[in-house]
């Protein structure tokens, strides 16, 4: 308890537009017969998750075509709150043009964050997102049937990590909550790969489809192309602050503040400066510069100009920023 | 448009114990200080409680203690046998309903966990409780019984005078829950036999943060809020809210004046709206009139799941509540709808229309042509109410 728990929220008031807008005009509600898969040329499925006595329900329809597996189209019907129409809304959207080994790995959670108005804000409140948890679970059951095998060798199959039942969902998560980069930490982290030693790599006791390093290597791929995405965003809004920034970012940001405030200073007195190098070291970004022309020999290079150029860079750009001159 | 059709929950106050409330802000004074200052102060108070007694038909000899809501009062009860057992009391045992709100249900998980026995009573298809599963219940170390007098939900009104009787017959106390009472039949606390009665004044146009516990003069009592001995006899410490007392006497009163305006105005209001959702096919709603409360509908239409009926209604600016398990805090569906004897996906369905006596026709007619396009929205949406020959076709067909 606290000060903001005191005053009881309101969970519709902290939907996002996205899951409003959804859950009043469901873009993707409706059913397939097997008249609309056969004028397609396609395999109608027909899969049902849950039942009316838990609150939710939800029925999925995919046309899907069998010579590439890909479906090719998908609606939904649902009996559920606000939160469940929107979120199948969302997931039957979503699967349009997947193929059906891939669309078994939309999650509930890439399902919510689809429905965000904003990335850092949830399209839900925590106490929704069970509401939400249907949608992944009705396309398993969708893709089971249309392979002819059970929701178990689906979530099986998902499995990297046989001894220690994790599957690749459970790595991804692990590497994205505890920030993992190195192979042994995810080991440490997981549990994963500290049995029978199999699946950290090629070379094991026994062959393996895939690796806990592709699933790291993988991953970290997709959150790097996230971070420059993020930041490709940010600063088109003009929100991206230094940290978040890519290394050519904050290059670019330095230089417009020395070209604005600190350049013409030093031309004035025939001198300039360039930027070598810019390093992270938490929780300082030390920025190295080379003083060019008259600055290179002067006694105030690494005392009154030198302070004046750090402090203009910590206003202007970063508090943590040092300048050091090489 | 805006219509509040969520009167069971809370209401909006009367203008006439608005002007009560606001008038008497003034005497601030409190009403046992020795000097002057407290004159007017015990001059309003004791005019409230003469309204209060007359009101609920309560004796010289019986109590009302003020509190700050129902949910106090129920406290109050169920606590005093509570303590009664801490202190050595053999009695151990409470009887209640499975239709109590959480204010009863609460305090009674709370007796358990303290060592004490509850039994809970069903009910059955039309909300009521069995009277003579209650006197079965009863044991030699039976202390109180506790029965709502009608439910918020199902409107299902008890027969809380025969089960007073019962409780008497076996020397066992009695307590209603009584939040729903006041303004929506006539209440008399001595016709009805109990030892025990608690009512809010927000349920009855009054303000919020006042009412009241009837306690029959003799039977036991401890209180829940200690301090000083000279505020009510020391049966409720603390300040008393002056104007919110005398806001509250005031809307018992013209609660009591209003009952025949609810019978002939508001009940064929609620018919009317009754009558117009019954025509909606699949669609059906619970507790016989004459045993329901006169301001209420509950109603299911199948395939349509209670909160995203609320979400519809909302988005056209009207008003009500639902017994579905997606809204409530533990994402359980209502226990008391339930107990009706249907089956869970029906409580999840479930939704309540309580009007008052502010309610007016035109509100009725747009209520009524709203609830109708939601349900045919929300049908269409609903995989419960798709097309099912297709469907089983094509279980049929793989």
């Amino acid at each position: 308890m606290a000060r903001d728990e005191l005053v009881t929220g309101n969970v519709w008031e902290q939907y996002s537009k996205k899951v409003q807008d959804r859950m009043n005009n469901p873009v993707a509600m409706g059913e397939f017969t097997q008249e609309d898969a056969d004028k397609a040329g396609a395999k109608l499925i027909v899969a049902d998750f849950g039942a009316e006595s838990c609150g939710d329900a939800v029925r999925l329809f995919w046309l899907v075509d069998e010579s590439t597996d890909t479906i090719i189209d998908s609606k939904f019907k649902s009996f559920g709150c606000g939160t469940a129409i929107a979120s199948s809304d969302a997931m039957a959207e979503l699967c349009i043009g997947k193929k059906i080994d891939d669309v078994v790995h939309i999650t509930n959670t890439e399902v919510e964050a689809f429905l965000r108005d904003d990335s850092d804000q949830p399209a839900v409140p925590p106490q929704k997102m069970h509401c939400s948890v249907m949608a992944y679970d009705v396309i398993i059951e969708a893709a089971a049937q249309y392979k002819g095998i059970t929701r178990d060798d689906i979530v099986n199959a998902d499995i990297i990590c046989e001894c220690a039942r994790k599957t690749r969902k459970d790595l991804v998560d692990a590497i994205r909550e505890h920030q993992i980069t190195d192979i042994d930490d995810l080991i440490k982290t997981t549990k994963a790969g500290s049995y029978c030693k199999s699946c950290i790599k090629p070379g094991g006791h026994e062959p393996r489809d895939v690796y806990l390093v592709d699933v790291l290597a993988d991953t970290l791929e997709t959150l790097e192309n996230e971070r420059l995405t993020s930041a490709a965003e940010t600063t088109e809004s003009g929100a991206n602050s230094f940290d978040k920034m890519t290394i050519v970012q904050r290059i670019k940001a330095v230089d417009a503040v020395i070209d604005e405030y600190i350049r013409p200073m030093l031309v004035m007195d025939g001198g300039d400066m360039e930027i070598i190098d810019i390093k992270e070291n938490i929780p300082h970004f030390d920025i190295y510069i080379r003083y060019l022309g008259a600055c290179g020999s002067c006694a105030s290079g690494s005392t009154g100009t030198l302070y004046a150029i750090e402090s203009t860079l910590r206003q202007k750009v970063d508090e943590n920023i040092r300048v050091l001159p090489v | 448009m805006e219509v509040y059709l969520d009167n069971n929950s809370t209401t909006q106050m009367d203008p006439r114990v608005e002007e009560v409330y606001i008038d008497n802000i003034k005497k601030f004074g409190n009403v046992n200080v020795i000097y002057n200052k407290g004159i007017e102060t015990r001059a309003l108070l004791n005019s409230a409680y003469d309204t209060l007694y007359e009101g609920i038909g309560a004796q010289d000899a019986d109590d009302i203690v003020i509190t700050s809501s129902t949910t106090e009062g129920n406290n109050t009860v169920i606590k005093t046998f509570l303590h009664e057992f801490l202190e050595g009391s053999e009695k151990n045992h409470i009887i209640s309903t499975v239709a109590e709100h959480s204010s009863i249900k609460a305090p009674l998980k709370y007796c358990k966990k303290m060592g004490m026995d509850v039994t809970y009573v069903g009910t059955d298809i039309n909300g009521l409780v069995n009277i003579k599963e209650i006197e079965e219940a009863i044991t030699d170390k039976t202390c109180l019984i506790s029965v709502l007098i009608a439910s918020n939900e199902t409107g299902a009104i008890q027969d809380i005078k025969e089960i007073s009787a019962i409780a008497k017959k076996h020397g066992v106390f009695m307590h209603s829950d009584g939040a729903q009472a006041i303004s929506r039949m006539k209440v008399d606390v001595t016709d009805l036999g109990v030892d025990y009665f608690s009512f809010s004044a927000h349920k009855f146009h009054g303000p919020k943060g006042v009412g009241g516990l009837f306690v029959k003069g003799g039977v036991p009592y401890n209180t829940l809020i200690h301090g000083a001995k000279n505020v009510m006899g020391g049966k409720r410490a603390g300040s008393l809210y002056n104007n919110g007392v005398a806001a509250m006497a005031t809307a018992v009163e013209i609660a009591n004046i209003n009952l025949p305006f609810l019978d002939h105005t508001t009940q064929t209001l609620r018919n009317k709206l009754e009558d117009e959702l019954l025509k909606i096919a699949d669609t059906k709603s619970y507790v016989p009139r004459v045993k329901r409360l006169k301001n209420l509908v509950a109603i299911s239409f199948r395939g349509v799941e209670g909160e995203s009926m609320l979400w519809d209604m909302n988005e056209n600016g009207i008003y009500i509540s639902t017994g579905s398990s997606c809204s409530s805090e533990d994402l359980e569906s209502s226990a008391v709808v339930e107990a009706l004897g249907e089956k869970v996906e029906i409580a999840n369905a479930t939704v309540m229309f309580a009007l008052s006596k502010f309610t007016t026709e035109e509100d009725i007619n747009y209520v009524i042509e709203k609830v109708k396009s939601s349900v045919e929205r929300i049908r269409s949406i609903s995989m419960t109410y798709a097309k099912q020959e297709a469907f089983t076709q094509f279980v049929e067909d793989h």
